[in-house]
């Protein structure tokens, strides 16, 4: 097992580098830092300063080992937008997108499962195939349409909860239903299908046959089994909300995390806070992948990586 | 056997259908089942014809689209259908009556350690702590014959062979001591000198713990070896019972003695094997009647009409004709025709 973190550790490291290298070749050789950072008035002499300043003059090769430099101490330069460490930026919007990725996505998991099993039992049925529309309709509606209609039919109709923005546990209501409702039902119809193949295995006979009751069968056995699927689909449903839901979502609702603070940079031609951002959600998605392969190894141990 | 005492279980007139988008596919029918404390019974018959259906019917595993749909089941007296039932059968599945399966590689779970999988059985319906479980799930891998029993404990199926699996199932099987033990071929899957040392063992094990077995096989060699009693089915019918030696000896149903004509002996003189023309009716509404009747040849009129169970030198038969040597009949008929 120890083998096995310190590989995944050092191709996580490889993936970083991969993903340094990306970000450098892509601000520095297909676009213009100082263009897109000074104002078009900007003088010939003003520009020059500038790429003296943020090391812009120097032969890419030692522009490159300087970038890892500053990334391996975080170090992504000031933001020209807030006037400070970009990193700290970063840093103090990520803890408000965790909380809201938290919120929805343990929302979605807490009833997917449940869901998914009910509509597993009696495939066909009443119950699967309303869950089963119920989660045609959730995938098909786009998120900013979704928050829009929660913000009309809850905060402008029945006044029930507030429109954006961040402060009392209310504002966090309708952002987290939002977020949650696609993976929600993505992960309810696995739960379901994959549940359905496995009440169909062979070794549930064999349980079945040693006359434990059916809800046992199901919490001790086939839950189980679908749980590495589960887990893929749920780690990739994280990882697409972290790096892609939460713009949306945040940007409809004023939720001022990450997602939201990335097309403010955009906005603003903050190519440094964009940078960090960047390098952060990188290096988390790295992250939970090393740590779902640790998990999968703990449920399975047919699983062999090394 | 011991026909005075009560039997330990009682098939009743079964009746299991499936349906399916072509109809409604009748699996088995009226099939009546006897077995004693401590006998083999032999179920025997080919693909498709029940043998398996029966078995589940027993431990309560059809489920939809498959339901039981007329006749009765019964474990010493009570019956384990209906609503009543199925709180009795819960108590009587996997304690008194256990199951073996046909692939021991498909028919354990992957994700639990062979330890836990023989000790589920034992904490539900014995109430053993983890630890006596695990005691005595060691001892049963002894008793099966695994080396090493335990290492064992704490490995996953993917570590073991198939044969190794199939006496893990046999351990668990028994790890309640059951009365009676199903194994639905449980050769089938395996090598043949695997077989041979799977078949000991439940030889062994009915020897030592008095067990009755069910033995479900197409494998009328291992019938012959270790059963006390037969039950030929056909197309979803029992045609023939009766005791092993009668029904090797003397068969009364012209498909129980084709059945065994088209089995090779090593004293056979002849020089091809006789095989039994046509193919097994369909299932889905299926004619009255004799359901062997378009392949047999001394079928008669009387035929049309499902035929009694006849006593033909102990065995009870299910035929017009019984105890008539159909083939040698047939094929002088045959000869007769010019083919």
């Amino acid at each position: 097992m120890g083998s096995f973190i310190v590989c995944r550790l050092w191709h996580g490291l490889l993936v970083v580098l991969g993903v340094s290298f990306t970000v450098f070749a892509v601000t520095r050789l297909f676009g213009d830092p100082v263009s897109l950072m000074l104002p078009l008035s900007a003088s010939a002499e003003q520009r020059m300063a500038f790429a003296q300043e943020i090391g812009l003059d120097q032969p890419l090769f030692v522009q490159f080992i300087r970038f890892l430099g500053d990334l391996a101490t975080f170090d992504f330069g000031e933001s020209l937008w807030q006037r400070r460490p970009a990193i700290e930026v970063v840093f103090e919007r990520l803890p408000l997108t965790l909380m809201l990725i938290g919120t929805g996505l343990g929302f979605a998991i807490l009833l997917s499962i449940p869901l998914g099993m009910i509509a597993a039992l009696r495939p066909g049925g009443f119950l699967d195939r309303f869950i089963v529309s119920a989660g045609l309709l959730g995938l098909s509606m786009p998120q900013f349409w979704v928050g829009l209609l929660l913000i009309v039919v809850f905060s402008v109709q029945l006044k029930l909860l507030p429109t954006s923005g961040m402060g009392t546990p209310l504002h966090l209501v309708l952002p987290a239903l939002t977020l949650a409702l696609t993976p929600l039902a993505r992960l309810t119809m696995l739960v379901r299908s994959s549940m359905i193949d496995e009440l169909n295995q062979h070794y549930v006979r064999t349980v079945r046959a040693k006359g434990l009751p059916f809800t046992r069968i199901l919490r001790v056995h086939t839950l189980r089994n679908i749980l590495i699927s589960y887990m893929t689909l749920a780690g990739w449903e994280l990882i697409t909300t972290l790096a892609g839901y939460t713009v949306v979502v945040e940007t409809v609702f004023a939720w001022p995390g990450l997602g939201l603070t990335a097309v403010q940079a955009i906005q603003r031609g903050d190519l440094f806070l964009m940078q960090a951002i960047v390098f952060v959600i990188a290096l988390l998605i790295v992250l939970i992948n090393i740590v779902l392969d640790i998990v999968f190894k703990m449920i399975d141990p047919r699983i062999n990586l090394n | 056997m011991s026909a005075q005492t009560a039997p330990l279980l009682e098939v009743d007139g079964l009746r299991v259908d499936f349906a399916s988008r072509a109809g409604l596919v009748q699996a088995i029918n009226e099939v009546s089942l006897v077995v004693h404390k401590g006998e083999t019974l032999g179920l025997v018959g080919e693909s498709g014809s029940g043998k398996s259906v029966s078995a589940q019917a027993v431990m309560g595993l059809i489920s939809p689209p498959g339901a039981i749909t007329g006749g009765d089941v019964r474990w010493c007296g009570t019956s384990l259908l209906g609503r009543k039932g199925e709180r009795y059968a819960r108590s009587v599945r996997g304690k008194n009556i256990a199951m073996i399966f046909q692939d021991p590689m498909t028919s354990l779970n992957p994700l639990m350690t062979v330890g836990d999988q023989i000790g589920e059985a034992m904490r539900y319906h014995l109430g053993f702590t983890h630890v006596q479980a695990r005691r005595r799930a060691e001892e049963l891998l002894g008793a099966v014959g695994l080396s090493a029993p335990a290492r064992r404990l704490d490995q996953y199926p993917h570590e073991l062979s198939g044969g190794m699996r199939q006496r893990v199932m046999i351990a668990m099987a028994i790890s309640c001591e059951p009365e009676l033990l199903i194994a639905d071929e449980p050769t089938t899957a395996l090598d043949v000198t695997i077989q041979a040392q799977i078949l000991e063992l439940l030889a062994r094990l009915q020897k030592e713990l008095g067990l009755a077995i069910i033995l479900i096989t197409h494998d009328l060699g291992v019938v012959a070896g270790i059963c006390n009693r037969v039950a030929v089915m056909y197309a979803g019918r029992i045609v023939e019972t009766g005791d092993v030696d009668t029904i090797f000896e003397d068969p009364g149903h012209p498909y129980t003695q084709g059945l065994l004509r088209s089995t090779p002996s090593l004293e056979g003189t002849e020089d091809t094997l006789m095989s039994i023309d046509g193919i097994p009716p369909r299932l889905i509404d299926p004619q009255p009647g004799c359901p062997f009747l378009p392949r047999c040849p001394i079928g008669v009129d009387a035929c049309r009409q499902a035929p009694p169970a006849e006593a033909w030198k102990g065995s009870a038969v299910r035929c017009w004709k019984a105890g008539a040597d159909a083939w040698s009949m047939g094929a002088t008929r045959a000869q007769e025709a010019g083919l």
